[in-house]
């Protein structure tokens, strides 16, 4: 093992190859709840000729490589669960182009979402990208391999709707590039007017190959944004209120959350809207829009808008949201996952008495953050746990909840987001067998020595 | 416990030749004393009255009573009678949640002396300065100590019934001889809420309009006058103390405020109307809100102070944007000896939402 050693140390230099035990510990979980397993070297390349290198070493040797970006997914697909290597692509950190006539940006893997948020603040303040929750050192390119959503996802789709190119190393190491930016300078597109490759490797959590460049695409920047705060006591009516919200197309972005604690949330649902514009007619017309969508509520006393206030609009405008992280130290000592479905929105109601009846039965504190997705043909339902990291009990019932959740969810019409190795088998048990049979023979051919993290999407 | 009833006498009532509490309603067309009359009648006896649906929840009637009859206490119990709901029921749930006590409070050094903030966070802002250096750590906060006075616009007169006795237990237990309340709901808690159901107040309430202006006296060789018109927003709860009205006037004088004499202050005060927004929907409000804008520039006033933080909080944007500067009373007074305000303005040089996206 110390030739495969030398041999990364040849191609990234002496500072950024590892196989300490300090970075095979780190490198070896995720802040979730999946079990560890250490890497026996990690690796940081600059390059994408040096992912190359890394990969067709990896081929070479039959070592499992691990691609990873903010490892921040939860739910263990940073972790090598076979060993091998972790190629953290952190120091891939540039943004290489932004078009403001096309509205793209070309990044490498490593680019975080804080990153492209401060350039395009600084550089191109018409221009905005969708910014996920999740902390602000999540990578866009990684983001984008889970299918996550952000806060422009209510009116453009998954931040892996707004890819615009993708630059590839396969599984084989060959440089692939997909989309436009593979007949043409302009990464405008990554798939149509072709075949839509992007899918071999959005969804796949690196196990078809590497992206080491991404375009994404870009949307205006208004000068204002706002939010206002609906609230209903029945859930049996969100669905309908996403719907008529979605209807007006003026909502940026729409986020429902339900939770029993501070008490101000409890035995209510807060639906919060986005709206954005360029002048205050255009904020107060948007904010007309949605209080007649929802006028049928305010009469029946089922609902009604709260006035959000100067001081608590900060909190609730904040990109990504801070309520994340205080969520998760809830519990104290740090520790929160969330399983998070993707289904219709009129899933809405049962999922939420699931949310409530598994925290019951595992005595865990939950809370539910729904975001709208692309005009409300979906929405990300979160099931979300928070445990002491210090309380291996409590980890065990917060698991026990999120393995229901995640079954729940899958019998209920849903998809799992992001799901865990036991969770995709789960997913393939359902599938029909010739799409399974269609992404075994994908996976075999872009990886025909199975090296690409390993574990991942593998039919039985 | 015995349960608590209002003291409220129907004969007064019954004698009254004027009555102003629903004839003088700024919401509700009502100058009619016979058809006014009636109406009252019904909802004295318990029978239906629009006046039960159409009420804004302004307090202004317990002001309008010349007996002190409390008639809008009156309405407020039997909206809850009957069931209606003046705002929806989602958002009187989560007030009545969000101030439900739990345990958690802050209590500082209690002296014969307290300022309460009630379960108003902005006030902490406020409170600085030469005004308050002998007196700030003197202090409690928190749900246990919420006066509940609020629920008067969700027609929870129930609510105030359950808890306003603990409320006021707990205060007690501090040890205080004097509570300065520095919102005017606390005051109106003590000296008209808790009479009014035979609730006994074991300390001396004294609102803090009434601190400020003997603070100011103290403090005379200090004053810079402002030399400036302010026109004053006067807030619903201000209806339950009316009698305090002069201390504006007093510390008006004290620091070199004129308060111009526009038609919507005193007993014609408009509510800031973000009750009426969550209740009666946007287009109430805005009309509202714009009324008591125009009427404030009609008179040049640079000023647009509140008392209420609550009436800050749904005016102080739309001030700006009419070339007036919000500010709070204390902050008014602090200016005047030559301290920095408090509570930062929403806007300083850009748009207010503007402001919040930036996260500042």
């Amino acid at each position: 093992m110390s030739e495969v050693y030398d041999a990364l140390q040849k191609i990234v230099g002496n500072n950024y190859v590892s196989n300490q035990a300090e970075e095979r510990y780190f490198y070896g979980r995720d802040p979730g709840l999946m079990p560890p397993h250490e890497p026996d070297y990690v690796v940081m390349p600059k390059t994408t000729e040096e992912v190359q290198e890394i990969i067709k070493l990896a081929n070479r040797e039959k070592v499992p490589i691990t691609p990873k970006g903010g490892g921040l997914a939860l739910t263990g697909l940073v972790i090598p669960l076979k060993g091998g290597i972790v190629m953290d692509l952190k120091r891939m950190d540039r943004i290489l182009e932004v078009n403001e006539k096309a509205s793209y940006a070309v990044v490498e893997a490593g680019v975080t979402h804080g990153a492209l948020k401060s350039y395009l603040q600084k550089y191109h303040p018409r221009l905005r990208h969708s910014i996920p929750d999740s902390p602000a050192i999540a990578t866009i390119a990684a983001n984008a391999v889970i299918h996550g959503q952000g806060r422009l996802s209510q009116q453009r789709g998954f931040n892996s709707d707004m890819v615009s190119g993708l630059e590839v190393v396969l599984g084989t190491g060959e440089i692939c590039r997909i989309g436009s930016c593979a007949v043409s300078s302009s990464w405008f597109s990554k798939g149509p007017p072709l075949p839509d490759l992007s899918g071999l490797f959005l969804g796949w959590f690196g196990s078809t190959g590497v992206i080491t460049k991404l375009g994404i695409k870009l949307y205006p920047c208004k000068k204002i944004r706002d939010v206002m705060l609906f609230l209903t006591d029945k859930a049996d009516l969100v669905p309908e209120i996403i719907r008529k919200l979605a209807y007006t197309e003026m909502i940026e972005d729409i986020v429902v959350t339900a939770q029993p604690l501070p008490l101000r949330f409890k035995g209510n649902f807060y639906i919060l809207l986005y709206i954005t514009g360029d002048s205050e007619e255009e904020i107060e017309f948007k904010k007309k829009m949605a209080w007649g969508a929802l006028l049928v509520y305010f009469e029946s006393r089922d609902g009604g808008f709260v006035s959000v206030t100067p001081d608590m609009k900060p909190a609730f405008l904040a990109m990504p949201s801070k309520d994340t992280t205080r969520f998760a130290d809830v519990s104290k000592g740090g520790g929160f996952e969330y399983s998070g479905p993707i289904a219709p929105i009129d899933k809405y109601p049962p999922y939420l008495e699931k949310l409530e009846e598994l925290a019951a039965k595992y005595k865990l504190f939950y809370s539910s953050a729904a975001r709208v997705i692309d005009g409300g043909h979906s929405m990300m339902f979160s099931f979300s746990y928070t445990f002491n990291r210090a309380n291996p009990d409590e980890m065990k019932r917060a698991k026990a909840a999120l393995d229901e959740a995640a079954k729940f969810a899958l019998e209920e019409d849903g998809v799992i987001w992001k799901p865990n190795i036991d969770e995709q088998r789960m997913v393939m048990e359902k599938m029909d067998p010739n799409t399974l049979k269609v992404m075994t023979s994908i996976k075999h051919l872009l990886d025909p020595n199975r090296i690409m993290n390993p574990g991942n999407w593998e039919a039985k | 416990m015995p349960l608590l009833e209002l003291k409220f006498d129907k004969t007064k009532c019954a004698n009254c030749k004027a009555i102003s509490c629903l004839v003088k309603c700024q919401y509700m067309d009502l100058k009619d004393k016979a058809k006014a009359k009636k109406e009252w009648q019904k909802v004295i006896n318990g029978e239906d009255s629009f006046v039960l649906e159409a009420c804004t929840t302004c307090y202004a009637c317990e002001e309008y009573c010349p007996f002190k009859n409390h008639p809008f206490y009156m309405i407020v119990e039997r909206q809850e009678e009957k069931g209606i709901l003046p705002a929806p029921r989602p958002i009187v749930t989560m007030w009545i949640n969000q101030c439900e006590p739990v345990g958690r409070f802050m209590v500082g050094k209690i002296e014969e002396r307290a300022l309460s903030y009630c379960f108003l966070p902005q006030l902490n802002a406020l409170v600085g300065g030469k005004l308050f250096e002998n007196i700030a750590h003197s202090s409690f906060f928190g749900q246990e100590f919420f006066c509940n006075v609020v629920y008067l616009h969700y027609a929870k007169m129930s609510v105030i019934k359950d808890r306003l006795s603990k409320v006021i237990e707990n205060i007690a237990k501090l040890g205080m001889k004097e509570v300065i309340c520095l919102h005017d709901e606390c005051y109106g808690a003590f000296t008209s809420l808790a009479p009014a159901y035979g609730i006994e107040v074991p300390f001396k309430p004294v609102h803090y309009y009434e601190f400020l202006y003997n603070r100011l006296r103290e403090l005379k060789d200090e004053i810079k006058p402002l030399n400036v018109k302010a026109a004053y927003q006067r807030n619903c709860s201000a209806r339950l103390s009316p009698q305090t009205d002069h201390f504006v006037d007093d510390i008006f004088g004290l620091i070199g405020v004129e308060r111009v004499p526009r038609e919507y202050d005193r007993e014609n005060g408009l509510c800031c109307a973000e009750i009426i927004r969550m209740a009666r929907g946007p287009a109430m409000a805005d009309e509202l809100q714009k009324k008591n804008i125009d009427d404030m520039l009609k008179f040049g006033a640079k000023y647009c102070v509140f008392n209420c933080p609550a009436c800050y909080d749904s005016l102080a944007e739309k001030v700006i944007k009419a070339g007036m500067d919000p500010i709070h009373m204390i902050d008014l007074c602090r200016l005047a000896l030559g301290e920095e305000r408090g509570q930062r303005p929403p806007v300083e040089g850009m748009p207010a939402l503007q402001v919040a996206m930036e996260g500042k």
